[in-house]
């Protein structure tokens, strides 16, 4: 779940109250339905994992040192720790071998921040909260690290929270964004519904809702192709029908054909797709969508 | 008389001037034993309570100026002379550059690293003991060691008022006005003054963060 809005929206204050670095005034929030505060704050942090901007690691431990600080906290043995430490250093892309024994200053901000993420997952946790963690970070790494995320999520299907302002990111992420505005939750949905159907003018400019190209990167050709037995002789290549509509827009502007043909996984021609094909794809309501996004976006939870 | 360069005394005398440096020593270890005592509470009250910052360093700093000698005159009616008067001078001097420092250490932390250390789960101890004190600690650890050489040199004053050290043979050699004493006594205490500075470099240079430092340089 993504929540996204500008500046001094609330978003991080929001996330501040899920590990209660900030206390709520009044009402509760319930972690698989217990109540935050039944738990000492300290306690509780321990199973959520935190990743910030500015990575927060402590600059006079070692990588892996970093790492370990919760599972220590929690009182693991140090044969698992130290397992458990090189698991999550190559997880992240960083070899345990090479990087365990240095210092966070060694390290490129991009690797700083993906210990960080290692050293929020050392503990198993339930939930993971991430504050625009890769704010500060340039274009190649921030979308290196969000692909990097979406495969540790895949494969680990925690609960993660992450906060942006960056549109780009949270329709890359998400399977829910959540808009906010002034403290409050303007729209609560899919990437593809908010971008399609914006809850209102502020919504809409914020994701530059206009944006025909975003959305068509939201939907699968296998959503607006003409199945058939296609023509063979078209001189594009082919399109998997798993890929969305942008790639193949481009694919079929750059070769400049009138149509591709669509393959299904195993490479085996099932249909073809035109320019008017997309053209009504990105037009239909995208009420006929909500499947689809919904699937595409497959919840991995909870 | 002998004039100029005379190293007789220093070199004729030299195991009561070693017994002097090693009670210059121990009178300046002690004095900055209990400022450490009186300052690790006192910064880190000045370091949490912003409220308290300026009237305690002010404070100590206007202690500063105080005259040693004076200072030193001024203990005589309550504490007499000897030891106590001068070890009470020098736990006053030392206060300001020790607590200015473990303030300066403590809040020199970046706020972003201890949000992370609660954010993931550590106590406030916790958050104290494994991120705040080891990243103020070079911070605070200099300003120990300029404690110490300025103690060093404050502590010559002990003589004045009977209570032992280097000082002794400053004062006697220039009452006596024998050149080759005074001599000796300066001497020794350039040497400790400068193996304390040494010592005290070493000891920064172990700390987890300078080790950082010097892997991140190297």
């Amino acid at each position: 779940m993504v929540l996204l809005g500008p500046s001094g929206c609330g978003k991080t204050t929001l996330l501040k109250l899920v590990n209660r670095l900030y206390e709520p005034t009044s009402g509760t929030i319930a972690i698989n339905g217990v109540d935050t505060r039944s738990l000492p704050a300290p306690a509780l942090r321990r199973r959520i994992g935190y990743v910030i901007q500015q990575t927060g690691l402590f600059p006079h431990m070692r990588v892996g040192e970093n790492v370990a600080v919760v599972p220590r906290l929690v009182g693991w043995d140090k044969r698992r720790i130290a397992a458990r430490v090189d698991e999550l250093l190559n997880l992240v892309g960083l070899p345990a071998e090479e990087y365990r024994k240095r210092y966070p200053a060694q390290l490129s901000g991009g690797q700083q921040q993906r210990v960080g993420l290692a050293r929020a997952l050392a503990a198993e946790p339930s939930t993971l909260l991430m504050d625009e963690p890769f704010g500060a970070l340039d274009a190649i790494t921030r979308s290196r690290l969000q692909d990097e995320l979406r495969r540790i999520h895949g494969l680990l299907g925690q609960t993660v929270i992450f906060v942006t302002h960056d549109v780009e990111e949270a329709v890359r992420l998400a399977d829910r964004i959540v808009v906010m505005r002034d403290g409050r939750v303007v729209q609560d949905d899919t990437p593809l519904r908010i971008l399609s159907h914006p809850a209102d003018d502020f919504v809409r400019d914020l994701v530059g809702a206009s944006d025909v190209l975003r959305r068509l990167s939201l939907i699968p050709v296998r959503d607006a192709f003409q199945s058939g037995t296609p023509d063979l002789t078209e001189s594009c290549p082919p399109v998997a029908a798993s890929v969305d509509l942008r790639a193949a827009l481009n694919l079929l502007l750059d070769c400049g054909a009138p149509r591709l043909v669509v393959v299904d996984a195993d490479a085996r021609p099932i249909g073809t797709l035109d320019l008017e094909a997309i053209q009504r794809a990105s037009n239909v309501d995208a009420g006929d969508h909500e499947t689809v996004g919904a699937a595409d976006a497959a919840p991995s939870r909870r | 008389m002998k004039r100029g360069f005379d190293l007789s005394y220093l070199t004729e005398e030299w195991r009561k001037v070693l017994d002097l440096t090693l009670d210059h020593l121990q009178l300046t270890l002690l004095a900055i034993g209990l400022a450490l005592l009186i300052a690790a509470p006192l910064g880190m009250a000045a370091a949490r309570f912003r409220w308290l910052t300026f009237p305690v360093l002010g404070l100590l700093s206007a202690l500063y100026t105080v005259p040693s000698l004076a200072f030193l005159v001024f203990l005589i009616p309550s504490l007499g002379i000897g030891r106590e008067p001068t070890l009470v001078a020098l736990v006053a001097y030392a206060q300001i550059f020790v607590v200015r420092n473990i303030v300066a250490g403590l809040r020199g932390v970046d706020p972003p690293t201890l949000e992370a250390a609660a954010g993931i789960g550590m106590t406030p101890w916790q958050v104290f003991r494994r991120v705040r004190l080891p990243l103020a600690l070079p911070v605070i650890l200099a300003g120990v060691r300029t404690a110490l050489t300025t103690t060093i040199g404050l502590a010559t004053l002990a003589a004045t008022i009977d209570a032992g050290g280097l000082g002794t043979l400053l004062f006697d050699g220039i009452a006596r006005a024998y050149n080759a004493m005074i001599l000796a006594g300066a001497i020794a205490i350039a040497a400790l003054a400068i193996a304390i500075d040494l010592v005290m470099r070493l000891l920064e240079r172990l700390t987890p963060l300078a080790r950082a430092e010097r892997a991140r340089a190297g």
